[in-house]
């Protein structure tokens, strides 16, 4: 029997753990495997092919009282190609899918079918890999570096840990085919912290690689934990903080590839895209047409998801996701993280390629895709990124440090309902000037989530200003509880819950209330009315 | 903050500060947090006189990034995230409830000693939101009721 168990972090999180060590009592030889992006269906266990979704006990599913799932998701996977079919930490299943594979290129020849490729940047800002590469073989030095951008920091996205905790080979070889191309004897994978699973997945994998003589004297890769900054995904903070020091971003040029770590050129990529470098050349410059998305918020299958370039929003909200939970509606899709924007329901059938995204004022970014219905309010969206930017700036620039902290103030006061008449203005104003006087990707794009939800939910922003109401019915202080005595049963539920005691009569004395919502949450007759 | 350890937690350093090299301090730092739990300001002056490491230039570092503290923690570390996906699913709330159930503000010890919350930017389990860890173990799907019944475990 073939058992596969799916141990990424989030599968373990969901039990994964357990029924991997059950598995073993019974006396059966479960493989650990990486995410196979169903995190919705979580734990997962595959036995010869037939994959077991939700298991909470093994029994159910070895004496066949538990149906296995009936389709696997449509996706086209490259960068995620091995995730969950093969146990990362095992070199030989690598190989055993074609990892390692000898390479019988020249440098330029690699080169050229990058280039021939179109393989772009995943990290974000989608520059052309070969350009990149090109430019660091052709700087002169006879100490190169090759470093992986493993610091995934966008709230809302795990695309990298998941390639990293279940194909960490991938990534070692893509490095390794880097280094030859551009000259390089060191590399170094720069990862979060915050992933202590990927950084032990990775260490195995050094180690393995290294007793095949992957790794070794002409190349070398270590790994480097952050310490948690999101400023450090810019590639000039990245090298300050691998140099010990504050990750504060620099001018460019000069550009990494011609002075970057230790002054030497350095070559910067995303796991991601490093993912998807031996498949590439496996296939002589096939182009790798793929993105990773993390599809998240309120989307009935969320998890990862591997979709072509060009196929639409709504394609990978509903027919990869699901569509919404509990039969609402779609609102917004936010794209991009902090840098990116919100793209409403209404233009769901732009189609996901770097320029028509870029159309919309969202990115493309790393892959973060946070789906948004009608109870999400999208000035508290804009807030809350906003809040995650000034925390996250380096403070070099002063648009940046003092800029976005203004705009976090007038998003405040605005979902407190003390918004002013031309504070639209004053947003717009300032956002345009955040961007412009602002040195890093970071400042440039902080604004971002401010104007895509002034371009397309401008109304809500009036609600909140001129009428002092939030139509989702989520900026607390705007919103008023009351208890509708027709529906009311006199049951007494909401009194007994009610924390702040605020609940007199089948009354709510607003003094009292402190609008945590549990009242109508709790009510089965909905008969609190929330205004 | 002092921490005045004993010794013999300094001596645990040693191997580490002994091979200092420029470009390191992060790893050292990190290192140090692993044995202390947080970073007493006696610790630091300690390494800054081992490495030669201004002690400006360490509290630069130290202030800079969020993984590194300067408070002693709870027995109990909860990391509460605020990931985006998080945030649509309401971990407000779930703040929220917490801060009423441990009566300290982020960052702060409970009383008995045995918690301390910290929000953090996104742990990567953003299909189990709201989620928190509490030490190595993660807990998912949380709701009012669940998080009460996860804090009485401990």
């Amino acid at each position: 029997m073939n058992i596969k168990v799916g141990m990424g972090s989030c599968g373990i999180a969901a039990g994964a753990g357990d029924i991997f060590y059950n598995l073993e009592k019974a006396g059966l030889k479960p493989a650990p495997v990486g995410c196979n992006g169903m995190c919705n269906l979580e734990p997962i266990v595959e036995i010869d092919g037939k994959m077991y979704t939700q298991v909470t006990d093994i029994d159910e599913i070895l004496n066949g009282t538990k149906l296995p799932l009936e389709t696997k998701q449509n996706q086209s996977r490259i960068a995620l190609r091995n995730c969950g079919n093969i146990n990362p930490e095992n070199i030989d299943e690598y190989i055993g899918s074609g990892g390692y594979a000898p390479l019988n290129l020249t440098p330029e020849e690699i080169i050229g079918q990058l280039k021939v490729s179109g393989l772009s940047g995943r990290g974000g800002a989608g520059f052309p890999t070969w350009f990149k590469w090109q430019a660091a073989r052709d700087s002169a030095g006879d100490k190169k570096y090759v470093i992986c951008n493993a610091d995934e920091g966008d709230p809302g996205a795990f695309m990298d840990r998941a390639i990293l905790e279940g194909d960490p080979h991938t990534v070692l070889e893509g490095m390794i085919i880097a280094a030859y191309a551009i000259g390089a004897d060191e590399g170094i994978i720069y990862v979060r912290a915050e992933y202590p699973l990927a950084i032990k997945r990775l260490e195995t994998a050094i180690e393995q690689a290294r007793e095949r003589s992957y790794l070794g004297d002409k190349f070398d890769i270590k790994i480097k934990a952050g310490a948690g900054a999101f400023v450090c995904g810019e590639e000039t903070a990245l090298i300050a903080s691998l140099e010990g020091e504050r990750g504060m971003p620099r001018l460019k040029p000069p550009f990494p590839a011609q002075k970057g770590f230790w002054g030497k050129p350095s070559n910067i990529n995303n796991v991601e895209t490093y993912a998807n470098i031996p498949w590439i050349i496996q296939n002589s410059g096939m182009a790798a047409n793929t993105k990773v998305f993390a599809l998240t918020g309120k989307i009935v299958k969320g998890g990862l998801a591997e979709v072509p370039m060009g196929c639409t929003i709504r394609e990978v909200v509903y027919d990869v996701g699901g569509g919404i939970t509990g039969g609402k509606e779609f609102k917004a899709v936010q794209m991009g993280g902090p840098s990116g924007g919100c793209i409403p329901a209404s233009l769901q059938d732009t189609p996901i390629t770097y320029e028509a995204l870029a159309a919309t004022g969202a990115i493309m970014g790393s892959g973060g895709m946070v789906v948004m219905d009608e109870s999400s309010c999208m000035v508290d969206m804009a807030r809350f990124f906003l809040d995650f930017t000034c925390k996250e700036s380096c403070g070099k620039c002063v648009h940046c440090r003092i800029g976005n902290r203004r705009l976090l103030e007038i998003l405040e006061r605005i979902c407190d309902g003390n918004g002013r008449e031309n504070d639209i203005d004053l947003l717009e104003e300032l956002s345009e000037e955040i961007k412009a006087g602002s040195l890093c990707a970071l400042g440039q794009t902080a604004p971002n989530p401010v104007l895509t939800t002034l371009k397309y939910f401008k109304n809500e922003y009036e609600d909140h200003i001129k009428n002092k109401k939030c139509p989702a019915k989520c900026c607390k202080p705007l919103l008023t509880f009351s208890i509708d005595l027709t529906k009311c049963k006199k049951c007494s539920l909401c009194v007994k819950r009610c924390a702040a005691d605020a609940i007199d009569d089948f009354t709510i004395i607003n003094e009292k209330c402190t609008k945590c919502g549990i009242c109508a949450d709790v009510c089965k007759f909905e008969a609190v009315n929330v205004t | 903050m002092n921490c005045n350890c004993a010794e013999k937690l300094k001596q645990k350093l040693e191997p580490f500060l002994k091979n200092y090299t420029e470009g390191s301090l992060i790893p050292i730092l990190q290192k140090a947090q692993e044995v202390y739990g947080w970073l007493p300001d006696d610790v630091l002056e300690h390494i800054a006189r081992k490495t030669g490491v201004k002690p400006a230039k360490i509290i630069g570092v130290v202030s800079f990034y969020t993984q590194f503290r300067t408070k002693p923690v709870g027995k109990n570390l909860i990391l509460l995230c605020q990931g985006t996906a998080c945030h649509v699913n309401g971990s407000a709330e779930i703040e929220r409830v917490i801060r009423d159930i441990l009566k300290t503000e982020e960052g702060g010890i409970t009383e008995d000693g045995k918690f301390t919350y910290n929000n953090v930017a996104c742990l990567g389990c953003c299909s189990l939101a709201p989620a928190m860890m509490i030490g190595a173990r993660t807990f998912g799907k949380l709701t009012r009721e669940s998080v009460v019944e996860i804090l009485n475990e401990y």
